[in-house]
């Protein structure tokens, strides 16, 4: 039988075993809306704007481990997508987007909502296709799949002219995809692997550096074990938040600009750090030339080109990191000698002691980082954390006690405002069973608010916790310390929305807070009620998130307290 | 540094605009570019000449490997490098000596006509670069250069 492009589309996701859609209809991806209104084996979301269903998808597929999928239409459709798409590229989150284009006698033509979507999310996908004729649209669905989730994940785009979703042919979905270019490697260099673990078995100083690659490959369980056999000491980058649990005893908490203390100065003094799946990004290692002077580097990484990309390596392993560990784990059982370390754990647990996260509470005016910790206390441990950009998505890194992977959802690569609430309701989408609480800024928040009504909409109920310092804070932080207190455009507090009423002129709930116990009843409360909640937490407005290494220092610069500055 | 690149890539879509892309997104000029498809495959060979840091280059090249269409990137120093270049001059000058000239560059006179005469030459980039001093004198209407070709020895 034949079969549209359209119903080709439908019978892919189907295939796929997709079972929600986060999407934005219009006129060119129409013949696809149609078919979507006749089936029954997926649910289709329809979010408020293209970023909002991207964002969804994208919090979807961070917390289930499966692909998200959205479609939107041509034009403005594709371009409102972009900022999503770029986000999870960024953190090589798997999507596959799919979007409407003008027919293809009028590609090129300056149609009615005609861009060159190809030509736009080439820089920010993984790989896209423009599908020209319908008999290769099985075979394109197929391998946008397979391309987002295998090797380095990413975001895959298929752009859909609209006399290709119309034309007819038989379907035939392929069994399996085999591309001549593109076979990712997973399984380590024997010999590499081992020179590794000879590397680490000689070391003095070691540390771990775990990032965002060890959520991807799902090798938290064997991390956990490696770490348990050797004592080794471990830091995690802000992707990495969870994959051990925040009171193992060898974590030494975030590394970065706003990592702890002894989580740098752990990198700062190293004579071997052993990357897990994670990129040296310039957040990390502050000043690159002073950039863990004496330390030899293992990297491992599915992903080549990440290879010596910002630092030396002596010991590259390109391979997926649960794969490496499992082949290295024997060598680094029978050959590592915990104790060799033990001078080693003893400096860096004194830094801990010494220059511990901390801050100053107060019982006049409501702490942000209180707040995160006392979130921590109040709901069940497997909640699900997403955050928005900003100070507190920073503080929620901090005191949030992790003990998951895929607990904290973030925006690292991209750093993209507004990520938060629509990935929580994806994530919320994706995970039912879960508590889905997100961390917002009084900036962040509004730039995806409209997706409230999306929760509503979807009994999708997350609860937003905004940490409301009426300032885009973390630009006026370095406004403080970098521009000498000129706040340009960064005060908030002239206009400012009211979030309970709008919250709830679109069917959440909304609270609003100024002490310390009306923030536990409101949250006790938003916890019984079913239903998207707006907490809006009037903090302590010119609290800053310390430790810091100012930016383009070594990591040892640190400031530490406030009287640093 | 003059550094000299193969891409075998898949004849697909695009493919030419995403290894450019690659270029253009780390800031990195393209000073020659030939493209054609290799017979009886489905690949084509982009020979690409630039100029600049070692660093970016091979980040470039990794990147390059990341492409799904690019099925090998090929750097060597052993290549035989070739470029044609063809000039057209006035018929008014000295047509035995332009025809000397382009003889000591693998080249001839292509073409002669009523107002002009047309010589193409193949050579290494460099010589290309002495032959069109050479030929100053004689007063060039138009140059045209078709980017390096190489193959590996
Ligand atoms: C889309 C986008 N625009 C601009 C920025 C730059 N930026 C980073 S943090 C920040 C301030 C965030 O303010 P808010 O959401 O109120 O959070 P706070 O820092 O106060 O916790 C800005 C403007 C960004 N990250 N993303």
């Amino acid at each position: 039988m034949k079969m549209t492009g359209a119903q080709m589309v439908i019978e892919s996701l189907i295939k796929e075993n997709v079972e929600v859609v986060f999407g934005y209809p219009g006129g060119a991806i129409m013949n696809v809306y149609d078919e979507i209104y006749k089936q029954k084996s997926f649910q289709h979301i329809l979010a408020k704007h293209e970023q909002g269903a991207v964002h969804m998808a994208d919090g979807y597929a961070r917390a289930t481990g499966k692909v998200g999928v959205s479609m939107v239409t041509s034009g403005p459709g594709i371009t409102n997508a972009i900022t999503g798409i770029a986000t999870a590229y960024a953190d090589s989150i798997p999507l596959v987007i799919i979007s409407g284009q003008v027919p293809t006698t009028a590609i090129g033509t300056d149609a009615f909502q005609e861009v060159d979507a190809v030509g736009i999310t080439r820089p920010v996908t993984k790989h896209n296709f423009l599908v020209k004729d319908v008999k290769d649209l099985p075979y394109v669905m197929k391998e946008a799949f397979y391309l987002a989730r295998s090797g380095r994940p990413g975001p895959v785009h298929i752009d859909l002219p609209k006399d290709v979703t119309a034309a007819k042919t038989f379907f035939k979905y392929p069994e399996k995809i085999d591309l001549i270019t593109y076979k990712p490697t997973y399984k380590g260099n024997a010999r590499a692997i081992k020179r590794a673990a000879e590397a680490i078995k000689k070391a003095k100083k070691p540390v771990f550096y775990i990032g965002g690659g060890a959520v991807l490959s799902t090798a938290a369980d064997i991390i956990r074990e490696i770490v348990k056999i050797t004592k080794i000491p471990a830091v995690e980058t802000l992707m990495a938040r969870g994959v051990l649990r925040f009171d193992c005893p060898f974590l030494l908490g975030m590394v970065g600009m706003h990592g702890s203390y002894a989580a740098n100065m752990a990198m700062n003094d190293a004579d071997l750090i052993i990357s897990l799946g994670a990129r040296f990004d310039d957040r990390v290692t502050g000043k690159i030339d002073e950039f863990a002077k004496n330390a030899d580097i293992v990297h491992i990484d599915i992903d080549p080109s990440q290879i010596g990309k910002v630092v030396k390596t002596k010991y590259p392993i390109v391979g997926d990191l649960k794969l490496v560990l499992e082949d290295m784990m024997p060598f680094l059982v029978e050959g590592v000698k915990p104790e060799k370390f033990e001078e080693w754990r003893e400096i860096l647990n004194r830094y801990k002691e010494l220059y511990p996260l901390a801050y100053n509470d107060s019982d006049e005016v409501i702490k942000p980082q209180w707040v995160i910790q006392k979130t921590g206390e109040i709901v069940p441990e497997d909640v699900i954390i997403t955050t928005d950009v900003g100070q507190h998505q920073m503080w929620a890194a901090q005191f949030y006690p992790f003990t998951k992977p895929r607990q904290m959802i973030t925006s690292g690569g991209l750093g993209t405002m507004g990520y938060g609430f629509p990935a929580a309701l994806g994530a919320k989408r994706g995970v039912k069973e879960k508590l889905v609480v997100n961390f917002s800024g009084d900036g962040s928040i509004m730039m995806n608010i409209q997706e409230v009504l999306t929760g509503y909409k979807y009994n999708l109920p997350v609860i937003n916790i905004i940490l409301n310092n009426n300032y885009l804070g973390m630009v006026r932080q370095w406004q403080s310390m970098f521009y000498n207190d000129r706040l340009s455009e960064t005060d908030l507090s002239d206009v400012q929305a009211d979030f309970v009423e709008l919250a709830e002129s679109m069917g959440a709930v909304g609270y609003r807070v100024s002490k310390k116990d009306e923030f536990i009843d409101a949250l006790n409360d938003a916890l019984t009620q079913n239903k998207v909640a707006f907490i809006d937490v009037q903090v302590d407005r010119r609290e800053d998130v310390l430790p810091m290494v100012p930016p383009n220092s070594p990591l040892k610069n640190m400031l530490v307290f406030k009287e640093d500055k | 540094m003059k550094r000299i690149i193969s891409v075998i890539v898949e004849n697909e879509h695009g493919v030419l605009a995403r290894v450019v892309n690659m270029f253009a997104a780390r800031g990195y000029n393209i000073t020659s570019l030939t493209v054609a498809p290799i017979p009886n495959t489905e690949f084509s060979r982009m020979t690409i000449m630039s100029e600049g840091d070692p660093k970016v280059f091979e980040q470039i090249v990794k990147q390059l490997y990341k492409l799904i269409p690019v099925y090998k990137v090929i750097e060597s120093s052993d290549f035989i490098e070739k470029e044609m270049t063809m000039v057209k001059f006035s018929i008014e000058n000295n047509l035995s000596d332009i025809d000397a000239l382009a003889r000591c560059y693998n080249g001839s006179i292509s073409n002669v006509g009523e107002k002009h005469v047309i010589v193409s030459v193949v050579d290494r980039p460099e010589r290309i670069d002495n032959f069109l001093k050479a030929i100053k004198r004689f007063k060039p209407v138009d140059i045209v250069r078709s980017g390096v070709s190489v193959i590996e020895r």
